[in-house]
């Protein structure tokens, strides 16, 4: 019985851990695109981005200025919804 | 009806809201009161904490920011967004398993140490003290102009109103008046940026107006801005012209800073569920980008109406002359904000005209030699006082600018009323009751916290009287010191194994470095006069002091990883209570099923 148990808690415990992992990797991936459009386009690759004319500027004015904040939006709502499905696949959510 | 009278009705009507708000939801039950954020759907909450969060730095001062320096201000609206991205995917899901009620008290338990927790308590005091210097400085704009009174006054009468309004609870825990709050806010701010895009381009969204064609000239909004500034020998608009370095440092620690400041976190620990807290984020931004995608807007059109009122015939003609200032009533708003001592100018040459240029320009200064100019005459523009003044020099009918007033006064009052709070429980529940006298009886406890307030609002006020900067930028210090203390705490407290000493060590360094280096620049205790150093020629490399928070952020993570590390590892309950905060089951019971 008790062998069992552990058993359990084990495979519980290593599910957990997978679960982290792919947390970690979402997060790593949204925090990739987070960084890219507001220091990247926004700041240091806007030279790159200067052919680009977006309504009488270039299109790093508008990441700076707008572009930035829409991917925010984007990316929050993408996280909740796909770590809301992650909870499902591993069992992890509330009841 | 004289505008004055419009102005106090409209105060006076949003006020009678919030009020009413309050009574008719106290009127409930006790244990909804104190459950405030509990049951109350995602959306609800995220209107709520938006109107929380955004104060006089977002209202009333950073379009103010971005109208006078243009792309280079871009800062402020990447790092007062980008913030939430951290908050929801690092922190906010985890605090909310964790089912605590303040910050300090994770640190205290995660890192099983008062000394952390008392640490974790000084830091968000003082980033919370710096804050509400911040709010004062808006509020002593608003009020001046609202009672038309100078900034002292209005400041000293601001500083009584933001007290009472704090002792009285603030409306503070009462979501539905955050929400009327809100409400009031957004339409404020929102409703003249229409008004004036509609008028230079025909365009009702300010943020797509933006980018749209000026009407009167048939070019871009933009490149016209850019020539007409770039003529009077100003800076392009949209162009880079500070250090790349100084930009991306100093937005990074406004985002690490958002993430760090605890009255905004404070609130995903009440959502109902994990899965709230994620989506509560993402409401929160959805309702403070329809103010930040506007905010360009604002400051980029306000720029050009204020410089054409100045060279109504064109920037190679003659400029406004101060008969037309005096009499016309499209210059009215300039006699007004005079009172306040946040304007000024003054005809020089005495030619009867007032010619507002760039008089550090050298092809400026030659064109002022052969037209007999001496010297920019607009003597003082605070940038403060851009979005008040702005639907008044684009002549918007008075009702606006009566709106305008309710929503500059709902951003500065409520959040400076939040923070007081935030400070007063610091130091009676955390730091006396907490760690000094543990015995301290109930009502010793509240004396405590209304000393502490009464406190902390003359010091703001004393501050405020002479700021470290616009509101903003006072504002971006605040941010700068939890970015340096609160967040590297907060985010090891979840993802790594840093141990108690680590992470007090970690605090300290990040905090005491940030302190002095902005001690250094704006004077100790802000105190003008008593700095060494000058933001325009930093101690450390070109970073200014508003941007030092992110190296403080790095030092906390250095020092805290090399102490852990050097001494011995986590015990097993904390390393369990990590692993549990990693995982949503199990939330609501804060136990197995």
């Amino acid at each position: 019985m008790s062998d069992q148990k552990s058993q359990s808690a084990q495979a519980q415990k290593k599910s957990d851990t997978d679960y982290w992992k792919a947390n970690l990797r979402i997060i790593m991936i949204s925090l990739v695109i987070w960084a890219l459009v507001s220091f990247g386009f926004g700041i240091l690759l806007r030279p790159m981005l200067s052919g680009i004319s977006v309504g009488g500027t270039d299109l790093g004015f508008w990441f700076a200025q707008q572009g930035s904040i829409l991917v925010f939006l984007v990316l929050i709502f993408f996280y909740a919804w796909r770590m809301n499905r992650l909870d499902r696949e591993f069992g992890t959510e509330e009841e | 009806m004289d505008q004055f009278t419009i102005n106090l009705l409209f105060v006076g009507a949003s006020f009678a809201l919030y009020i009413g708000i309050a009574i008719w939801a106290r009127a409930g039950s006790t244990s909804e009161f104190y459950a405030a954020g509990r049951g109350v759907h995602p959306v609800t909450n995220g209107m709520a904490t938006a109107a929380d969060w955004m104060s006089a730095a977002s209202f009333i001062s950073m379009a103010g920011l971005i109208a006078f320096t243009g792309y280079d201000n871009s800062t402020y609206l990447m790092g007062w967004t980008g913030g939430y991205v951290l908050l929801a995917l690092l922190l906010a899901p985890y605090l909310r398993k964790f089912g605590k009620f303040t910050v300090s008290e994770f640190i205290g338990d995660r890192f099983y140490s008062p000394t952390a927790r008392m640490v974790a308590v000084v830091a968000l005091l003082v980033a919370s003290l710096t804050y509400v210097i911040g709010q004062m400085t808006g509020v002593g704009v608003a009020f001046g102009r609202f009672l038309e009174v100078s900034n002292e006054l209005g400041l000293f009468i601001g500083a009584g109103v933001v007290f009472a309004y704090a002792v009285f609870g603030g409306m503070k825990g009462v979501t539905y008046t955050q929400v009327a709050q809100y409400c009031v806010l957004i339409m404020a701010y929102t409703i003249p940026a229409i008004f004036i895009s509609l008028q230079l381009t025909g365009n009702p969204i300010p943020g797509l107006g933006l980018f749209s064609e000026h009407q009167a000239s048939g070019q871009p909004l933009l490149q016209k801005l850019d020539q007409i500034v770039t003529e009077l020998g100003f800076k392009e608009y949209t162009a880079h012209h500070g250090d790349t370095f100084n930009m991306v440092l100093f937005t990074l620690s406004l985002m690490i800073g958002t993430a760090g400041l605890p009255h905004v976190i404070m609130r995903f620990f009440t959502v109902p569920r994990v899965a709230d807290a994620r989506w509560s984020a993402g409401w929160t931004l959805v309702f403070i980008a329809l103010l930040y995608l506007t905010a360009p807007a604002v400051g980029a059109m306000a720029r050009l109406n204020i410089t054409e009122q100045f060279w109504p015939n064109g920037t190679d003609a003659q400029a406004v002359s101060v008969e037309t200032i005096d009499s016309d009533p499209a210059y009215d708003w300039m006699a007004t904000w005079e009172q306040t001592g946040l304007l000024g100018w003054e005809d020089k040459n005495g030619d009867g005209r007032i010619q507002y240029y760039n008089d550090a320009s050298p092809e400026m200064q030659e064109r002022a030699e052969t037209e007999g100019w001496d010297g920019n005459e607009l003597t003082n523009f605070n940038r403060d006082i851009l979005v008040l003044a702005n639907p008044e020099i684009a002549n918007l009918p008075s009702w606006v600018i009566g709106l305008v007033a309710a929503g500059g006064l709902a951003a500065a009052l409520s959040t400076a009323a939040g923070l007081l709070l935030a400070i007063s429980s610091a130091v009676s529940h955390d730091l006396i009751k907490g760690q000094l006298n543990p015995k301290i009886s109930e009502k010793g406890e509240l004396l405590s916290a209304r000393v502490a307030m009464a406190a902390a609002i003359i010091v703001a006020t004393y501050l405020g009287l002479n700021p470290p900067g616009f509101a903003a930028q006072t504002v971006a210090l605040a941010f700068g010191l939890a970015a340096a203390s609160i967040f590297p705490a907060l985010m090891m407290g979840i993802f790594t194994k840093v141990n108690n000493k680590g992470a007090v060590a970690g605090m300290l360094t990040g905090l005491i470095v940030t302190v002095i280096y902005i001690f250094l620049h704006k004077g100790w205790f802000f105190i003008p006069g008593t700095n060494s150093f000058d933001d325009s020629d930093p101690l450390f490399f070109t970073i200014k002091s508003t941007s030092f928070g992110a190296v403080g952020a790095l030092l906390n993570f250095v020092v805290a990883f090399t102490v852990s590390g050097m001494t011995e590892d986590l015990p097993e309950a904390i390393e369990e209570l990590v692993e549990s905060v990693r995982v949503p089951r199990g939330a609501a019971a804060a136990q197995d099923h």
